[in-house]
């Protein structure tokens, strides 16, 4: 029999088939063609690499030792399509919107990008899915070895290193069509089509198989039922908890696994392919579990003691002769092997690529943020190497473990293992309240219980845990037996170790996350992602159109000007071989234009300009927080610019103000310089002219000597007298007087003041009004008196009536003490009132006798004495006002109490 | 006025639509209890329960949840996004 020989050139055409064909649809999907890539059913076959060789052959396998068991490993996975609305919908609404591209990019960018979260969710995929990879390698093994055997011939193929050929060949395959170039939303036509072909042979050689075990080898249907009757699986007697714990945990493993959240949701093109695959997805598992109990019946009565039961779907047609059903039951198990595999690395490479290489490698070479050719090549290799690893992993596991268990159970493991991302992936998604110690520490509690209670114990007895601590725990502690942790004794241990590593998990994440206060960032993201759906529309896909480029030109003549914006566009296009103005706006387009953006108006508010027109509505949390950042900058400068154009307009205002005063007071100053020239040279003239008349002139008579010598005499005591007033004054204003303040009667004051006023007799009458109590006052009672002999003075030389009067009435006002000069002349007009207390003002010239300082004079020492002196208006006559306080504090000036 | 009668049409289908959402949402938790209900058969130990007929309930309920959820789904709103729970009727 040359089956062997037939079999490996059948086998080797079957790959050029699927090279062919991933190939076909990478070159369609590059030039645009193939909308029959975006069909609903590519999809849902996509997502049948759930199905692997554990279903092809370990099914079987699996049916055999337990009955029906093995059915409830498809049961979870169907009753999380059916409630797609609920849980997968917003999972691909997630990950399309945030352009996530692995469960633990969907992770770490949740709970605010955090790296740590990337790498260790990364670990925990790696470690499970390895003993999964070799699993598929040992089946492939086992398929040929099974040929072998039926072929005395062979003998070449019957080696270890058969999975090592496999292995290189599917690294190959994933390297080349996974790996050709980085698409940004991480998008692998042509595997998607190579696994969806896949899917078609693994279910038609599933199912021929299964016709012909029930029509060809039973008889029909009843017979076949009769058969499974009479079988050692006759009776269901599958553990309650082992039918529920594994249906849920499959349920979980399909959310959780990478490689199927590589087909579910990265791979996704259109949101609305779930509803088709909901139902259809289902529908694809039933059909491969269909038969899996009859052949395992039937396989169980024909096939001799002691056989794999795990190949019965390539033995039984083998032994009943039917080389050709063998020969596609091969290919079927080769394609589910395979195809897993794939995907598999694909899933991990991305992971392991994008978390934990680019940012060592980019933290190693400094940060640098743009994509440069460099990086690019960097990211592909390392994808590559990825691949490589992860598979190479896969053959090591399986030579170190050398298929001690059946194939069922390290599946189970692998699920489990995985299945500790579902509390922190629902909570995510569900909970905005999730914070990332809290994601933390589920998954580190969960992973250790799984480590502890099923993974280590897996690889038999005494090889990582000693038989001592299975039975008595670690250190004796019955209670921490991995087998019956706090006291749970005869458990099953999948179930065992599932409930309470998912119940710790949970309640973990639960309690930490309550407990903790999740960072900014952590906040927006949760607000994003369980609100997904208020946020997004179904976003449009990332085909860009001519009119977007239209938006795209519209924008850029804003900013950068209609010339250069057009010169720029027109270059753009004359280099993608187009005429006119709008070129395609591709990505590498959409590069440089954002470059020549953020030269004007900032890097992040060029990338969310561009991607509002070109990515659809949603701007990303972090392109908002940078333009929020560079805003926050611009508003602070502005208003650091109004406030200091304030100061500034204060500033010239104070400047004008103060200017104006000292023009004024220069103005001032050449006026009192004038008038005091004046003032001194009127008796200066007289005391020269007369004192030359002395000196030149002989003879004159002595009544004139006399005569002269007094008017020089005068005119001297005038100067002098006006000298004084001046230095008075000047004191006065400079508040360096010296004031002798003492008690004293106002009444007697004023006494004192009126006699030595009215020097001349006669010329003024004076009444003097007092109170009948004595005021006493407390001040400089010199100073005031000079303030009262002035304003008597004043009354005396300025009052024009026919018979001046002058009235004196003190008075209290409150706390003040008024004094009141009135007398009954023609009074100062209203608009002097000011003017008449400044140096040199005399209202009318036609009286000489003063230099016009004596009310200013008075005004001062008022101001000094703390109190003031002013005119009364609307009386008859001139009416003059002084104003003591009652404590007659003086201002800042020295005392000599 | 046109407005207004028209509103009254479209709150009927959204109120179908969300009827349909919340059926939806149902579908795996009847098919879970649908799934368990053979483990209510093995609870006496007298009466022996046969694979065969345990395979035949399950697949034909399988099948039933498949139809169910394939008509569900073509029923399901396009575009709809997720009315937060206080909102609903």
């Amino acid at each position: 029999m040359a089956t062997l020989n037939v079999l490996i050139v059948v086998s080797l055409l079957y790959v050029v088939l699927l090279f062919t064909v991933a190939f076909a649809a990478d070159r369609a999907a590059l030039h645009g063609r193939g909308t029959w890539l975006r069909s609903p059913w590519v999809y849902t076959l996509s997502l049948s690499i759930y199905c692997t060789a554990w279903t092809f052959y370990g099914a079987v396998g699996y049916a055999a030792r337990s009955g029906l068991e093995y059915l409830t490993i498809y049961l979870g996975p169907t009753l999380v399509m059916i409630g797609w609305w609920w849980t997968l919908r917003k999972m691909v609404r997630i990950g399309r919107s945030q352009r996530i591209t692995s469960i633990a990019d969907l992770i770490s960018s949740r709970y605010g990008k955090s790296n740590l979260l990337a790498v260790f969710v990364t670990l925990l995929a790696v470690v499970g899915t390895t003993p999964y990879i070799a699993l598929q390698l040992q089946s492939v093994t086992l398929s040929f070895a099974a040929f072998a055997e039926a072929d005395p011939d062979a003998g070449v193929l019957n080696s270890p290193y058969t999975a090592l050929w496999v292995a290189s060949g599917l690294a190959l395959f994933t390297i080349l069509f996974g790996t050709r170039n980085l698409d940004a939303n991480e998008r692998h036509h042509g595997v998607v089509m190579a696994i969806a072909l896949e899917a078609v042979v693994k279910l038609f050689a599933l199912l021929a198989v299964g016709v012909f075990v029930v029509w060809g080898l039973a008889g029909g249907i009843d017979e076949t039922l009769a058969r499974i009757d009479a079988s050692e699986i006759a009776r269901w007697e599958v553990p309650g908890s082992r039918w529920v714990g594994v249906t849920l945990l499959s349920a979980a493993a399909l959310l959780c696994l990478p490689r199927m959240f590589q087909v579910l949701v990265v791979e996704n093109e259109d949101e609305s392919h779930l509803r088709t695959a909901s139902w259809a997805f289902p529908a694809y598992l039933m059909l491969m579990s269909l038969f899996v109990v009859p052949i395992a019946a039937i396989g169980l009565d024909l096939m001799p003691k002691g056989s794999n039961p795990d190949l019965f779907v390539l033995t039984l047609p083998l032994q009943e002769g039917r080389e050709g059903l063998a020969i596609l039951s091969f290919l079927g198990g080769f394609s589910s092997a395979t195809s897993m595999v794939i995907v598999a690395a694909i899933a991990l490479s991305t992971m392991l690529s994008n978390h934990v290489v680019m940012p060592i490698w980019l933290r190693m070479t400094g940060n640098m943020a743009v994509m440069s050719g460099d990086v690019r090549q960097v990211a592909l290799l390392a994808r590559r190497l990825s691949i490589a690893g992860v598979v190479l992993l896969g053959y090591v596991y399986l030579r170190l473990s050398s298929g001690s268990e059946a194939l069922a159970a390290i599946g189970l493991v692998s699920f489990a293992g995985v299945a500790q991302l579902l509390p922190a992936l629902l909570g995510g998604i569900f909970w905005r309240g999730a914070t990332r110690s809290g994601a933390m520490t589920g998954l580190l509690v969960g992973f250790a219980i799984w480590l502890y209670a099923l993974f280590l114990p897996s690889f038999g007895a005494s090889v990582i845990i000693s038989q001592d601590v299975m039975d008595h725990g670690p250190a004796g502690i019955g209670w921490l037996r991995p087998r019956a942790l706090f006291g749970a004794q005869g458990m099953d241990p999948l179930v065992h170790a599932v409930m309470w590593s998912m119940l710790l998990n949970t309640f973990s994440f639960i309690f930490v996350s309550v407990l903790t206060f999740p960072k900014p960032l952590e906040r927006l993201q949760g607000a994003q992602f369980v609100n997904v759906f208020q946020h997004s529309a179904t976003t449009g896909s990332w085909t860009g159109g001519l009119a977007q480029s239209e938006d795209l030109l519209l924008m850029s003549q804003r900013i950068l000007g209609p010339t250069e914006a057009q010169a720029f566009f027109t270059n753009a296009a004359a280099h993608q071989g187009l005429s006119g103005y709008l070129p395609e706006p591709s990505p590498d387009f959409l590069q440089q234009l954002e470059r020549e953006l953020s030269g004007s108006v900032g890097g992040a508010t060029a990338h969310a300009m561009i991607s509002q027109i070109v990515g659809g509505a949603t701007v990303s949390v972090q392109d908002l927080m940078a333009v929020a950042d560079e805003t926050a900058q611009i508003m602070e400068y502005s208003s650091q610019l109004e406030t200091k154009s304030q100061e500034l307009a204060r500033t010239a205002r104070q400047l004008r103000v103060a200017n104006k005063k000292l023009t004024q007071i220069s103005d001032q100053k050449d006026t009192f310089l004038s008038q005091i020239s004046h003032e001194l040279r009127t008796p200066m003239t007289s005391i020269r002219a007369f004192s030359e008349i002395l000196r030149d002139s002989d003879g004159i008579s002595e009544a004139d000597t006399s005569k002269y010598s007094s008017i020089i005499h005068d005119e001297a005591v005038r100067l002098t007298r006006l000298l004084d007033d001046l230095l008075d004054l000047s004191v006065l204003e400079n508040g360096q007087v010296v004031l002798n303040t003492e008690k004293g009667s106002l009444s007697a004051l004023l006494e004192r003041s009126i006699s030595a006023a009215d020097g001349e007799k006669g010329t003024l009458d004076i009444h003097n009004h007092q109170p009948e109590k004595d005021i006493i006052i407390d001040t400089d009672l010199d100073r005031l008196a000079q303030v009262f002999i002035n304003l008597i003075t004043n009354a005396r030389k300025y009052c024009d009536a026919k018979e001046p009067v002058l009235t004196i009435t003190s008075s209290r006002n409150g706390g003040d003490v008024v004094i009141d000069f009135i007398d009954n002349g023609s009074g100062i007009p209203a608009d002097m009132h000011a003017v008449v207390f400044e140096k040199f003002s005399r209202i009318s010239h036609s009286r000489v006798g003063g230099a016009g300082l004596g009310l200013a004079i008075c005004s001062e020492i008022m101001t000094r004495l703390g109190g003031q002196v002013g005119v009364v208006p609307a009386q008859q006559g001139t009416a003059f006002r002084v104003t003591l306080p009652d404590s007659a504090t003086t201002s800042g000036v020295k005392t000599n109490a | 006025m046109s407005r207004k009668t028209k509103s009254v049409f479209l709150e009927r289908r959204a109120y179908r639509q969300r009827r349909f959402a919340d059926g939806a949402r149902m579908l795996p938790l009847f098919g879970a209890a649908l799934f368990f209900i053979p483990l209510l058969w093995s609870l006496t130990d007298d009466k022996v329960t046969l694979t065969s007929y345990v395979m035949s309930f399950v697949f034909l309920s399988w099948v039933g949840l498949i139809i169910i959820s394939a008509f569900v789904s073509s029923k399901l709103p396009k575009d709809m996004p997720d009315a937060a729970p206080a909102k609903d009727e």
